[in-house]
C-alpha cells in the first residue's frame, strides 16, 4: 500500500525537476527579472531600516496609491517603448487632460460622463497626432514629443488663466461633478464593503468605534492592476501584441511581413495619451480642482519605470507587469524613505542609481537572448 | 510531365516593361521576366543594376511607374505588401526577414498570426502556434530545442532558412529571396542553396538575386541579368557558361581586360 503511493510520488518528483530547469530557462528570459529582483532588494532594505508600520495594510496603502497614478503612465509608457517609440509629452499630456476635463465640468457645465468621454477622446486625437507627425516626418519621437511636453505645458498655463480669469488653478470640480456614480469609477476608495466586513470580522484594524482603519482600496490602484493585467495579456497573447514587438524589434522587417506598423505606432501613442488623461482624471476628481503644476515630469518617472521594468530603449523588448513592478519600486522608494531615518532626499539618488544599474541590466539580458556578443 | 505544365500554364509572375523613376533618376527602364512554377530564376546585377528596385516593385513595396505585372497571367496591381503576400508572393529580404529579439514562433507568424475565440477577446493559439513551428523547423532540418528562443541565437543560415519555410508554410508561390547567401559562410550557404533546391522541387517559383554567379548557377534554371536598370537577356542553364555569365553581369570587356590582366577568373 506505502508503495504504490511511493513509486507516483517519486515520479512527480523527478517531473518536477524538469519543469523547474525548464520554469528557470523561461524566467531568464522574462524581462521583468530585473524588477522583481530589485523589489525583492528594495523590500528587504526597508524590512530593515523602516518602521514595521510601513509594512502594514495602511502603510501599504500610502504607497500603492501615488505608484498606482505613475503606475497607469509606466504600463503605457513600456508598451510604446517597446512598440519602439517614446513619448515625453505625457506629464504635460496629464495637466492639459486635466485642463479640459475640469473646464468641461465647471466653464462648460458638461456632465461628468461627457467631460470623461471627451477628456479620453481628445487626449486619443492629440496622441495620434503625435504618432502622425513621427511617422511622416521620421523624426526621433523623442524630438517630437519633447516639443509637444512645453506646448502642452504652455497651453494649460494659457487655458487656466483664460479658464479662471487669472489663476493657474481651477476649483469647483467638486461641486460641478455633484453626486454621480461614474464618479466613485474614477474617485475614493473600493471594495469599502469587504473591507467593513473584514474588519467586522477582526481580519483587519479597526477603530474602536469598528470603522476599518484602511477603509478600501484607492480606485486607481483597482486601475492600476486591471491595466497591467489587460496589457500583460495584449502583450503576450494577441495579435496586436505581436505586432507591438515586432515593430519595436524592426519596423521594416514587420512592414515586409505585412504588419501595419504605421497603425500600431498611432494607435500606441494615442493609448500613450489616453492613459494620461485617465491619470487627469483621477487625480483631478481626487483633488477637486486642477492645476498647471499636474504631472510635472510624470513623463521621466514613467520611463523609468518602465526601464527598471525591463523595457529596452531601443525597442522590441519588455514588459507591462515590468513596468508595474517598476511603478512600485518608485512607491516603495519616494514614501517608504520617510518610515526611515534617512533624509527622503536621498529619493533622487536612489532613482538615478537604480536606473543606470537597470539599464545595464537589461543590456545584459538582451545580450544574453539574441547571442549577441 | 514538368515541361508539359510550364507550356499549358501562364508563368506564375511576369513583368512586363516595368518602368520606375525616383525623381528625374531612372531606375528601371523597362525590365520584362517571367517565372514558371517549379523553376529557379536568377536576378544576377552588379551594384546599382535595379535589381532592388525590381524586388520592391514584385512585393508591392513601391508602386512601378509604368509597365505591366502579371500573377498567373491576370494583371495586378499592388498598393501593400500585404496585398503581394496575399497573391502569393514572399519576399525574404537579406537582413529586413527576422527580427532578432522575438521568439522563432513570434517570428514565424508574425503578420498571419491564427487566432482563437471571438472579439474582443481573441488571442494567438500559441500551443499550435510552437507545434507548427517546431515541426516545420524539423522538416528543413533545424533543431530549434524551444521555439520560444530569440531568433538572435539563430545562426545566419538558420535564420534565412525559417524565412523561406514560413513564406512556404503560409502559401507562397512565388519566393523572392534578396541575397540570402551574400552574408553566409560557404556551409551555411550550401544549406541554405540546399533548402532553395528543395522549395523548387515542391513546385515553387523561386527568385533568386545574387550577385555571385557560382551560387547562381548551382541552383537557377534560367539567368536574367540586369544592367542599368535594363535587361541584357535571359538564358537557360545549357545556354550558357559561368564565365560568360560572369562577363555580362559586370558589363563584359572591361572586366575581361582586367582579369587577362590580373591572369585568372574574378
Amino acid at each position: 500500500m506505502t508503495e504504490t503511493i511511493k513509486i507516483p510520488a517519486t515520479s512527480t518528483k523527478s517531473d518536477e525537476r524538469i519543469k523547474k530547469v525548464n520554469f528557470l530557462t523561461s524566467l531568464m528570459r522574462r524581462p521583468e527579472l530585473g524588477a522583481v529582483a530589485g523589489l525583492i532588494m528594495v523590500v528587504v532594505f526597508f524590512f530593515f531600516t523602516a518602521d514595521t508600520s510601513m509594512f502594514s495594510l495602511s502603510g501599504m496603502m500610502t504607497i500603492l496609491a501615488p505608484a498606482s497614478q505613475l503606475g497607469i503612465l509606466a504600463i503605457a509608457a513600456s508598451m510604446l517603448m517597446i512598440g519602439g517609440e517614446f513619448d515625453l509629452s505625457i506629464g504635460s499630456m496629464v495637466a492639459f487632460a486635466g485642463l479640459i476635463f475640469g473646464g468641461l465640468l465647471v466653464n462648460f457645465g458638461q456632465p461628468l460622463w461627457i467631460a470623461i468621454l471627451f477628456t479620453l477622446l481628445f487626449a486619443a486625437v492629440l496622441g495620434a497626432v503625435n504618432g502622425q507627425i513621427v511617422i511622416r516626418t521620421r523624426l526621433p519621437s523623442f524630438i517630437v514629443t519633447l516639443a509637444f511636453l512645453f506646448i502642452l505645458r504652455g497651453l494649460t498655463l494659457v487655458g487656466l488663466k483664460w479658464a479662471t480669469g487669472g489663476s493657474t488653478q481651477l476649483r469647483g470640480i467638486g461641486e460641478a461633478v455633484g453626486d454621480t456614480s461614474i464618479a466613485s469609477l474614477f474617485s475614493g476608495l473600493a471594495f469599502q464593503g469587504f473591507f467593513a466586513w473584514l474588519a467586522e470580522n477582526d481580519l483587519i484594524e479597526k477603530f474602536d468605534n469598528g470603522v476599518p482603519k484602511v477603509a478600501g482600496v484607492p480606485v486607481s490602484v483597482v486601475w492600476f492592476i486591471g491595466l497591467a493585467g489587460v496589457a500583460t495579456w495584449v502583450l503576450l497573447r494577441t495579435r496586436v501584441g505581436n505586432w507591438i514587438f515586432a515593430v519595436g524589434g524592426d519596423a521594416n522587417a514587420a512592414r515586409n511581413s505585412g504588419v501595419p506598423v504605421d497603425r500600431v505606432k498611432t494607435g500606441l501613442f494615442a493609448l500613450t495619451a489616453c492613459a494620461a488623461a485617465l491619470v487627469a482624471i483621477i487625480t483631478v476628481l481626487d483633488a477637486g480642482s486642477t492645476d498647471a503644476r499636474r504631472g510635472f515630469q510624470k513623463e521621466f518617472e514613467a520611463i523609468i519605470a518602465a526601464v527598471i521594468g525591463g523595457s529596452l530603449l531601443t525597442g522590441g523588448y519588455g514588459s507591462a507587469i515590468g513596468a508595474f513592478f517598476g511603478a512600485i519600486i518608485f512607491g516603495l522608494v519616494s514614501i517608504g524613505l520617510t518610515y526611515t531615518k534617512f533624509d527622503s532626499d536621498w529619493f533622487q539618488v536612489f532613482l538615478g542609481t537604480m536606473l543606470l544599474l537597470a539599464v545595464l541590466f537589461n543590456n545584459f539580458i538582451r545580450r544574453k537572448v539574441t547571442g549577441e556578443r | 510531365m514538368a515541361d508539359m505544365k510550364s507550356h499549358s500554364t501562364p508563368p506564375i509572375i511576369e513583368a512586363r516593361d516595368i518602368v520606375k523613376h525616383y525623381g528625374s533618376v531612372i531606375a528601371l527602364s523597362g525590365i520584362s521576366m517571367k517565372v514558371l512554377q517549379g523553376e529557379v530564376l536568377c536576378l544576377l546585377g552588379d551594384n546599382g543594376a535595379g535589381k532592388s528596385t525590381l524586388i520592391k516593385t514584385l512585393s508591392g513595396v513601391v508602386k512601378p511607374s509604368g509597365g505591366e505585372l502579371l500573377v498567373a497571367g491576370k494583371p495586378v496591381v499592388f498598393s501593400s505588401p500585404r496585398d503581394a503576400l496575399d497573391a502569393g508572393i514572399a519576399t525574404v529580404y537579406q537582413d529586413l526577414a527576422m527580427i532578432p529579439l522575438m521568439s522563432v514562433t513570434r517570428n514565424f507568424f508574425m503578420g498571419r498570426e491564427p487566432r482563437k475565440g471571438f472579439p474582443p477577446f481573441r488571442y494567438i493559439d500559441f500551443k499550435h502556434c510552437d507545434a507548427v513551428t517546431r515541426e516545420e523547423m524539423h522538416k528543413i532540418g533545424i533543431d530549434v530545442r524551444d521555439p520560444n528562443q530569440a531568433v538572435g541565437t539563430l545562426s545566419g543560415g538558420e535564420r534565412q532558412c525559417v524565412a523561406i519555410a514560413r513564406a512556404v508554410y503560409f502559401g507562397a508561390k512565388v519566393l523572392i529571396l534578396d541575397e540570402p547567401t551574400s552574408a553566409l559562410g560557404v556551409a551555411q550557404t550550401s544549406m541554405v542553396l540546399k533548402y532553395i533546391n528543395h522549395v523548387q522541387q515542391k513546385g515553387l517559383g523561386v527568385i533568386f538575386i545574387t550577385h555571385n554567379v557560382r551560387h547562381a548557377f548551382a541552383v537557377g534554371n534560367r539567368f536574367t541579368i540586369l544592367n542599368r536598370g535594363k535587361t541584357l537577356g535571359t538564358y537557360a542553364k545549357s545556354e550558357i557558361s559561368i564565365d560568360e555569365l560572369q562577363n555580362m553581369m559586370a558589363g563584359g570587356k572591361e572586366l575581361q581586360a582586367l582579369s587577362n590582366e590580373l591572369g585568372g577568373t574574378i
